[in-house]
């Protein structure tokens, strides 16, 4: 047993984040934490690693019991950490990231020639292979997600926390990920795996330790732990799966086409792509990271100018100069970036929930408060949005919820056509379905659905047809219902 | 302790305004003017006399009046993320092309009210343009604010001295005084310039969507452009608005003195009015902003100035007087501070002697 807590209590003001949570790693394995949103998994890794200090408990590394008050001093005792957010400094290069704040000297200065060779036999151990001079913000997330991880391990780890690292990586990184993971795990490192993955845990993990409102659920073997049984655990009741169209029960072919996209690309970002929704349709859009996904999502919205090929709105030649003429025609976007692109932090619920619709409306015609009070009432009664009422800034509500508002802000407007680029990313899986089912059930009322999502499973469950971008082209068009391994191949592009 | 528990203790109603984002302004404010009150009994007086009121707080509110206008502009470019430190020197354009205009359509010894007219409306056209100058750097071609503006703040002034002429322009036309030293109901003209101002730009951030924009763009510009606010267009006329507020000031300086200097007038204005909108309660990241707190925030700035001038301190160590007391009231402003000050006592009349 490498590292051992037990009976970790942490309040903070009101909230009762940690209630006798517990965990033990033992060495050479992967190890899943594993709760909602809420159910102290962020809490109990801050106390691990001396962002925060527990009220009552005890941590103990290799027997000896320790009490980190600083990351640095977790950082010396073995325990390193890699974030959900990389928090490295994108304007530096690999090796600086990798030596900042330890960097090698001689006669004063800083050794460079050390801090390469260092950083490159670093990377090597995790059989990377770059240029450690290149600033890291030329790097693709995933490796930058590997430079954190060779950062972590630079300290002579034993236990290592990776807090929800696959969010934004795609399938082929994911994999190079977990090759990793079990590199270290040869080596005798215990590794803390933290995600919001259900198939990622049964890919790698050899436990897993369940969280739910602060307190120890329990610790289980996968092979114990069927995954329906997990979200049991999980959430503490039955969740249906949800979100899934009765098969067969596809859109009528004279249903009409709301967005039509003829030969629409833009140079450097998306070849031309012929695609039809129409009403009441969804249509699931799924594709690796840089397959092209996002761009088609900001070409349709106006966000990006198309260089080729025309937009059809309701039959009626579109030119979306500005997010604000689709808004005006009744498309509405949930961006895949939620904190950046979506949430406006420091407003109100209400005042989010309101926004889109107010643009519409132009500044002249303010909505009445009372009106914009109703709105945001409703919606978070109607999509279960947990907060303590609509003026509580955005910012303080948890990442599902946020994701809620977004969605509430968008269907205010009602809108034709919703393009929904991976709602579910980084949200729990409670959240994940409550958001799935409102999807499908403002399509039964006849509002065009673009689905994005990077999951395979969200595609053929909720897609009426499933569409599949590979290398910035549209690869080909699956039927709704189609098998995984069908959709998978056509990402991946081996299917012929 | 028990000072730390009565305060505990104390009424509600106390805390309730003391958490109020204005409170800590007001305060200082009030404070100031207390300060000096005591050390010279006259200087809260007021006076009504041959139908005018005056007194120290007349002539602190009316000598406020282009810093409080200008003030009102930054407080919006600064909400929408942006800064506008070319005040200064659109101040001055403005002011010497009022002169210039009066000088040259009064040449034929011509009066009446046209002159006065042509000179607002050819000084507030130039201010306008160059608010749209400084709005169509930072929007279109993309440059830091600071940047974009201090383009303008250098040039600005070497426009103003090509429409002067290097001189100095006196103004011999006597409507023209009214604006910033005439008298409407006893109460100086500049006083009702600043209350319509406030009073309209209330009325246009409260009772349309604009407010809520403007809050919007600051906190998150990218999230703000999705959703569909027209945020370019927004922080475009923000900065053209900014222009308006810096050349209506230039009116009531130029009118207020009869001439205008194009190397002195408004110098430095930029900073005071930076330190109005951050004394006011502004989030300097944008976002979170207050006109009255900007209003309030330009009074504390006179009246530091006008109790140093009363309190006769020598020129040359005025300004750094000035510093330290604004020092002191920003320090009274931080919530940070105030708990420091709060943790510091108690543990002081905590600890066993």
């Amino acid at each position: 047993m490498v590292l051992h807590a037990e009976g970790l209590h942490k309040r903070f003001g009101a909230t009762r984040a940690l209630d006798g949570a517990g965990l033990c790693l033992r060495a050479g394995e992967i190890h899943a934490l594993m709760g909602q949103n809420g159910a102290g998994k962020s809490t109990l890794i801050k106390l691990l690693t001396g962002v925060e200090t527990p009220d009552a408990g005890s941590v103990a590394l290799d027997g000896r019991p320790i009490a980190p008050a600083t990351p640095l001093d977790a950082q010396r005792a073995g325990i390193s950490t890699v974030y959900q957010e990389v928090n490295l400094c994108p304007n530096l290069s690999v090796a600086e990231n990798l030596y900042a704040g330890r960097y090698p000297r001689r006669f004063g200065m800083i050794d460079w020639r050390r801090v390469r060779d260092g950083a490159r036999a670093l990377l090597a151990e995790l059989h990377l292979d770059l240029d450690v001079d290149r600033p890291l913000s030329s790097c693709p997330v995933a490796i930058q997600q590997m430079v954190a991880i060779a950062r972590a391990l630079g300290v002579s780890a034993r236990v290592l926390i990776l807090d929800e690292p696959t969010s934004s990586l795609d399938e082929g990184e994911v994999a190079e990920l977990f090759a990793v993971m079990r590199r270290l795990r040869e080596r005798g490192m215990a590794i803390l795996f933290v995600t919001h993955f259900l198939d990622q845990v049964y890919a790698v993990s050899d436990r897993i330790t369940v969280l739910r409102n602060g307190g120890l659920v329990g610790e289980y073997l996968p092979a114990d732990l069927p995954q329906a049984a997990l979200v049991r655990a999980m959430v503490g009741r039955e969740v249906a799966l949800a979100g899934a169209r009765d098969p067969g029960a596809g859109v009528a072919a004279d249903a009409p086409v709301v967005v039509e996209a003829c030969g629409l690309g833009r140079r450097g970002s998306l070849h031309p792509v012929d695609l039809r929704i129409r009403a009441g349709e969804v249509l699931a859009l799924g594709g690796l990271l840089g397959s092209g996904r996002t761009e088609l999502a900001r070409l349709l919205f106006g966000l990006d100018r198309a260089s080729a090929g025309e937009l059809r709105i309701d039959g009626r030649r579109a030119e979306l100069h500005h997010p604000a003429d689709a808004v005006a025609r009744g498309l509405g976007l949930c961006p895949e970036e939620r904190k950046t692109e979506g949430i406006v932090a420091g407003l109100s619920v209400r005042e989010n929930i309101v926004l889109a619709l107010q643009a519409r409306l132009g500044w002249r015609r303010a909505l009445p408060r009372a009106r914009q009070a109703q709105m945001a009432e409703h919606y978070v009664a109607v999509l279960g949005i947990r907060t303590a009422d609509i003026e509580t800034p955005v910012g303080a509500l948890s990442g599902g919820n946020q994701q809620k508002v977004v969605l509430a802000r968008w269907l205010a407007t009602q809108p034709k056509l919703l393009i929904l680029d991976e709602p579910t990313r980084g949200i729990d899986i409670a959240a994940k379905q409550e958001i799935m089912a409102e999807v499908v059930r403002l399509a039964r009322e006849g509002m065009a659905v673009l689905f994005i999502s990077a999951e395979i499973d969200e595609l053929t469950r909720l897609g009426d047809r499933i569409a599949v971008l590979r290398e910035r082209r549209l690869a080909g068009e699956l039927p709704g219902g189609s098998d995984g391994q069908q959709v998978l191949e056509l990402i991946a592009g081996q299917a012929g | 302790m028990s000072q730390a528990t009565a305060l505990a203790a104390g009424p509600s109603l106390l805390r309730r305004a003391l958490s109020h984002p204005l409170s800590w302004p007001l305060l200082a404010l009030a404070l100031l003017l207390l300060g000096n009150g005591l050390f010279n009994p006259g200087f809260l007086a007021l006076e009504w006399r041959d139908g005018r009121l005056y007194g120290n707080l007349v002539d602190i509110a009316n000598r406020a009046a282009p810093l409080i206008l200008v003030s009102l502009g930054m407080t919006l470019v600064i909400a929408v993320r942006g800064l506008d430190i070319s005040v200064g020197a659109v101040l001055a354009i403005a002011a010497t092309v009022a002169a210039w205009t009066i000088a040259r359509t009064t040449a034929g010894g011509q009066a009446g009210l046209a002159p006065l007219l042509l000179a607002i409306a050819a000084a507030m056209g130039a201010a306008l343009l160059c608010g749209l100058w400084n709005g169509l750097l930072v929007v279109k071609v993309g440059m830091q604010p600071i940047i974009a503006t201090l383009i303008l703040m250098v040039a600005g002034r070497g426009i103003a001295q090509l429409v002067s002429d290097g001189q100095i322009l006196t103004i011999y036309y006597a409507p023209y005084a009214f604006l910033g030293g005439g008298f409407l109901l006893g109460l100086p003209f500049a006083l009702f310039v600043v209350v319509g101002v406030f009073v309209a730009l209330r009325l246009l951030l409260d009772r349309t969507a604009l407010g809520l924009f403007v809050r919007a763009i600051g906190h998150n510009p990218l999230a703000a452009h999705v959703a569909g606010v027209r945020a370019r267009a927004i922080t475009l006329s923000l900065y053209v608005f900014s222009g308006f507020c810096a050349g209506l000031a230039g009116l009531l300086v130029s009118s207020n003195v009869a001439s205008a200097d194009a190397n002195n007038a408004g110098q430095l204005l930029e900073l005071d009015a930076i330190l109005a909108v951050a004394l006011g309660g502004t989030a300097l990241a944008g976002g979170r902003f207050s006109l009255a707190g900007s209003v309030i925030g330009a009074l504390i700035i006179q009246t530091l100035t006008t109790t140093i001038y009363a309190a006769g301190v020598p020129p040359q160590v005025n300004l750094v007087v000035k510093a330290v007391l604004v020092l002191a009231v920003l320090l009274l402003q931080s919530p940070e501070f105030r708990a420091r000050l709060r943790a510091l006592a108690t543990r002081r009349t905590g600890r066993p002697a």
